[in-house]
């Protein structure tokens, strides 16, 4: 062992980062090393201190490199660090190139034989016999490989300063009563920490000291948040097919659902889940069901967005609700399956050919996701018409502790639809005549008893009464009416969110984005440039947003993809302003982190 | 209810045929495509469907557009180009108690939404799934479809060389349990098969032989008119007795087979077509392939089997439609929630 620190600190020295700093785990995947990962972040949770999680896979099932990073903060910053303090190697593949990486100071725990001492003067370097170590704490060869990573979390543990005990609950949360995994695994990590005991120093570089913040606080992640959402409300109708990192959405749904949403008495299902053939015929299911009356949703990432266009602008123009969740990935084309980005923004504002207009909504974290995810099915029923739920990889996939959902007390909003009563003393009622002026038209269900309100879906152009029209006036009417509808939208969206500091120069931002904009822009102020930082949650712009970009001098437009397509549309509905909006971009796949927004407005503040 | 004159004949819901109408047909004068719609209304009177019960779907085509032709009474969903199936699926799991009748197209099921024909089949939706096919596209004008026969002429004097495509035999081999072939110009048996349809679960495909007179139906095509009542070989004389009418019908013994669906009603097979099983799906496939080989159009119910489950029953659904159930049925309460947030501590 070299650079072996010798202060015998407790709580740390003056330069101590106390519940404040960043540990990069690198793995090969499929070796069990995520319980390992969730274990430690959870630990570190219990102990009262904020964390974040980010999963850093390859699209590959087993045997590829993976890395897992956990970001503890006192302060409650939860974005991606760009900088590690604390590095375990785990794969020999990938040392030489993580060590090579290191930021200055970094402690690194690796696996003894990789003999990575010698590379870097400037690391503090903690070799670990693991493979001695697993061989004495478990008896089963074939589990060696599994158990292996929880050493890594008891030598962990002793390094940080967590506490054992809380180290035992979460394996025995993660592994979930299975008495005999969890005596193993407990096992291991206990195995770590008595041999770092007793050969480890002490170091005063990074530190966990117990405190209060998470009390209360749950850990999830956004497909699970978007998938409770979904099911308290009361979607009945699911029309799906895989892809990352959509999938776990409907699969977290789908085991909420054996539980919550079978009749009690018969133990049937009042939800029908069906994973289609395709994206296309997902969309169909969505839309048609919708049609019919039940709530409906599919859960999908940009390839089955592009695939399901066609289909979106049908429910569009014929005006048929449906969810569409888009869990966005690094695109185009397969792109980086398993890598975050904000690059389907522009296609779900306008999904499909011809002129076509949709409300988005932005969750920007876990409460909302769940509450939006709930809100959706309203918006979708209310508006006749395919609503987006973006997320994206980073919100979707990845741990987030968030304060636990508040129950949905509010009612459903299930539209206009008319029932046969009602029908029946209309006395000409036609399906896209818009009785109210909102653009908003009533509505029947097929199925509906009593001889009236029957009608006939077209694609083709109709007229107010659903009939086959190829009249000029008879288009242009029903395309200004679903613009009217979108307006319509403006006051029953999610408003934006405001963190001002009091400045004429403004930040607009929306989803996953959020952690890293509110660090940045404390740094920035320490810095001395104050902003004003507007964070919206939903299409379309809402009166909030209007009076934010006419009041600013500039807007920095943060956002994860390449061609600022959220500032394209703002320069496209806010044309008189379209100078004021400067792209402030990430885009490589990874979520974004503070420094790389702080370094480019710090540039165009400079010029 | 009833529109038309009271000396119109009635059925068992007091309706007359006029009430199973739709909107005038904008299609081509002799279009083989308006005789199936012909039959829909007859057989949907017949059967004295519930027209409020009734949902129609299409995908694109001229065959797409006769959903507006036939029961007004019903809701109709004219969809995109080969999605016919997915929408179906989507509106018959909302509310298991519609009756779905789907129209599609030779091009709109066997190119375009071939994988949605195939995976409708194979879920069994509750559905009677027509494709009026006409070997060719009627309504991009003329252009081989996926079902024309190889060596088949187009007007312009265009060869088709590829072989085609049998929706009957693929059905059968996706475990669909009702599978027909009928011709548009042949309209007892297609009567008698649309009736057993209506009384039939799960998916019932019908392919019928629909002329496109503007496009294909010159001497040199195998979907004339000429040329399929020249080869058309019913397979048997079909009967269909609704459930309601078994106890008066009186059925010949001998050689007639009597298939009884789950209501109670019962076709009655006939046959004409020797050494010819329709409950029998293998005795079935090869039949139909050695007529296919001969230049014959074997029609009639090609293969039965009325004990498959649809696609509701597969998912376990709860027998109320999912679109009447309250909220309080489909939204858990507090406490479940509250519950779920302690296992995310
Ligand atoms: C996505 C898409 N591609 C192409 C078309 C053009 N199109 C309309 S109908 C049709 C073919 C219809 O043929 P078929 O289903 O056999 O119906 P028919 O008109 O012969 O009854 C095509 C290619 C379309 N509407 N949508
Ligand atoms: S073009 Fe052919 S298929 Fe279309 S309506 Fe005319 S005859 Fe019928
Ligand atoms: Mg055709």
């Amino acid at each position: 062992m070299t650079a072996a620190l010798a202060s015998p600190a407790v709580t740390g020295g003056a330069k101590t980062r106390i519940n404040d700093f960043s540990i990069q785990v690198a793995t090969v995947n499929g070796s069990g090393s995520q319980t390992a990962n969730t274990v430690l972040l959870r630990a570190i949770f219990q102990m009262g201190v904020f964390v974040s999680g980010k999963n850093l896979f390859p699209s590959n099932i087993a045997g590829l490199p993976t890395w897992f990073t956990i970001r503890a903060s006192a302060k409650g910053y939860v974005a991606r660090k760009a900088t590690n303090e604390m590095l375990i190697l785990m794969n020999p593949e990938t040392a030489k190139e993580d060590i090579a990486k290191a930021d200055p100071g970094a402690l690194v725990i690796y696996d003894e034989p990789l003999q990575l001492d010698k590379l870097r003067a400037d690391l503090t370097c903690f070799p670990v016999p693991f493979q001695k170590l697993v061989t004495a704490s478990c008896p089963e060869p074939k589990l060696h490989k599994l158990v292996k990573n929880m050493i890594y979390v008891g030598v962990a543990a002793r390094i940080l300063g967590v506490d054992m005990e809380e180290a035992k609950k979460a394996i025995a949360k993660q592994l979930k009563g299975k008495a005999k995994a969890v005596e193993l695994n407990q096992n291991a990590a206990l195995a770590g920490y008595d041999w770092a005991m007793e050969n480890l120093p002490d170091q005063d570089h990074i530190r966990v000291v117990r405190d209060n913040k998470t009390q209360g606080l749950i850990i999830v992640d956004g497909n699970e948040a978007c998938a409770l959402g979904a099911m308290f409300a009361g979607v009945t109708v699911v029309g799906w097919y895989p892809i990352t990192p959509a999938s776990s959405l409907v699969e977290t749904f789908i085991e909420y659902a054996e539980e919550y949403r079978k009749d009690p008495k018969t133990g049937k299902s009042n939800v029908a889940i069906v994973q289609m053939e395709d994206e296309l015929a997902s969309a169909g299911v969505v839309l048609a069901a919708g049609w019919a009356g039940a709530r409906s949703m599919t859960s999908t990432a940009g390839p089955g967005i592009s695939l399901m266009s066609e289909f979106i602008g049908l429910g569009y123009y014929v005006e048929a609700p449906g969810v569409f969740f888009n869990v966005a990935r690094t695109g185009p084309s397969t792109g980086l399956p398993t890598r975050t980005q904000q690059s389907d923004i522009e296609m779900c504002a306008k999904a499909s050919h011809g002129d076509t207009l949709h409300i988005n909504l932005y969750p920007g974290n876990m409460e909302e996701c769940f509450q939006f995810s709930y809100d959706a099915f309203d918006l979708a029923e209310r508006f006749q018409t395919p609503i987006f739920v973006v997320t994206d990889l980073d919100l979707g996939m990845q741990n987030w502790s968030s304060k636990p959902f508040t129950y949905p007390d509010k009612p459903f909003d299930r539209g206009k639809v008319l029932n046969q009563q009602q029908l029946a003393e209309i006395k000409d009622w036609g399906r896209y005549k818009d009785v109210d002026g909102d653009g908003i038209c009533y509505r029947t269900l097929p199925g509906t008893p009593g001889g009236k309100g029957a009608y006939f879906t077209r694609g083709s152009g109709h007229n107010d009464y659903a009939l086959y029209s190829e009249k000029p006036e008879d288009y242009v009417s029903v395309v200004n009416r679903l613009r009217k509808k979108y307006e319509t939208a403006k006051s029953y969206v999610p408003g934006p969110v405001f963190r001002n500091l009091g400045s004429d120069k403004g930040i607009l931002a929306f989803g996953s984005s959020d952690p890293a904009v509110v660090e940045a822009q404390d740094t920035l102020a320490e810095q001395g440039v104050k902003t004003d930082y507007l964070r919206l949650r939903a299409l379309p712009f809402t009166a909030e947003v209007d009076a934010f970009v006419k009041a600013k001098q500039v807007v920095y437009v943060v956002e994860q993809n390449r061609d600022g397509q959220m500032a394209n549309l703002l320069r496209e509905f806010y044309p008189e302003h379209a100078t004021k909006f400067k792209n402030v971009l990430h885009y490589d796949g990874l979520a974004i982190d503070a420094k790389c927004i702080v370094d480019q407005i710090t540039a165009f503040e400079q010029k | 209810m009833s529109t038309a004159t009271p000396s119109a004949p009635t059925n068992r819901l007091g309706m007359t045929k006029q009430d199973y109408v739709g909107s005038k047909s904008t299609l081509c004068a002799g279009c083989g495509h308006d005789s199936i719609t012909g039959q829909i209304i007859n057989a949907a009177f017949e059967s004295s469907i519930e027209g409020y019960r009734v949902a129609k779907y299409s995908g694109i085509g001229c065959s797409s557009k006769t959903p507006a032709y036939f029961l007004n009474q019903g809701w109709g969903f004219n969809s995109v180009h080969g999605r016919m199936p997915a929408i179906a699926t989507g509106a018959s799991l909302a509310n298991r108690s519609l009756i779905n009748i789907g129209v599609s197209g030779d091009g709109d099921s066997m190119s375009i939404g071939m994988g949605q024909f195939v995976h409708a089949v194979r879920r069994n939706v509750p559905m009677i799934y027509i494709i009026e096919d006409n070997g060719v596209y009627g309504l991009t004008k003329g252009q081989f479809s996926a079902t024309a026969d190889k060596g088949s002429h187009l007007k312009s004097g265009a060869v088709n060389n590829l072989p085609p495509i049998d929706p009957c035999t693929l059905a059968i081999e996706l475990g669909c349990g009702f599978v027909a072939r009928s011709f548009s110009g042949n309209p007892k048996q297609l009567n008698a098969i649309l009736k057993a349809a209506f009384a039939y679960e799960g998916t019932s495909v019908i392919d019928i032989i629909s002329p496109c007179v503007t496009f294909n139906n010159h001497d040199a095509s195998t979907r004339s008119y000429k040329h399929v009542k020249d080869h058309d070989f019913p397979l048997h004389d079909l009967g269909f007795i609704q459930y309601s009418e078994v106890e008066d019908v009186e059925i010949a013994a001998g050689e007639t087979e009597i298939v009884t669906f789950p209501d109670g009603s019962k076709v009655a097979i006939k046959a004409i077509h020797e050494g010819y099983d329709p409950t029998d799906r293998f005795s079935a496939s090869k039949a139909i392939h050695e007529s296919m080989h001969k230049g014959e159009f074997l029609t009639g119910l090609l293969y039965i089997n009325p004990q498959n489950a649809p696609l509701p029953e597969v998912l376990n659904l709860v027998d109320e439609p999912l679109v009447s159930l309250p909220e309080s049925a489909v939204k858990p309460g507090p406490e479940v929630l509250a519950a779920i947030m302690e296992t995310l501590k």
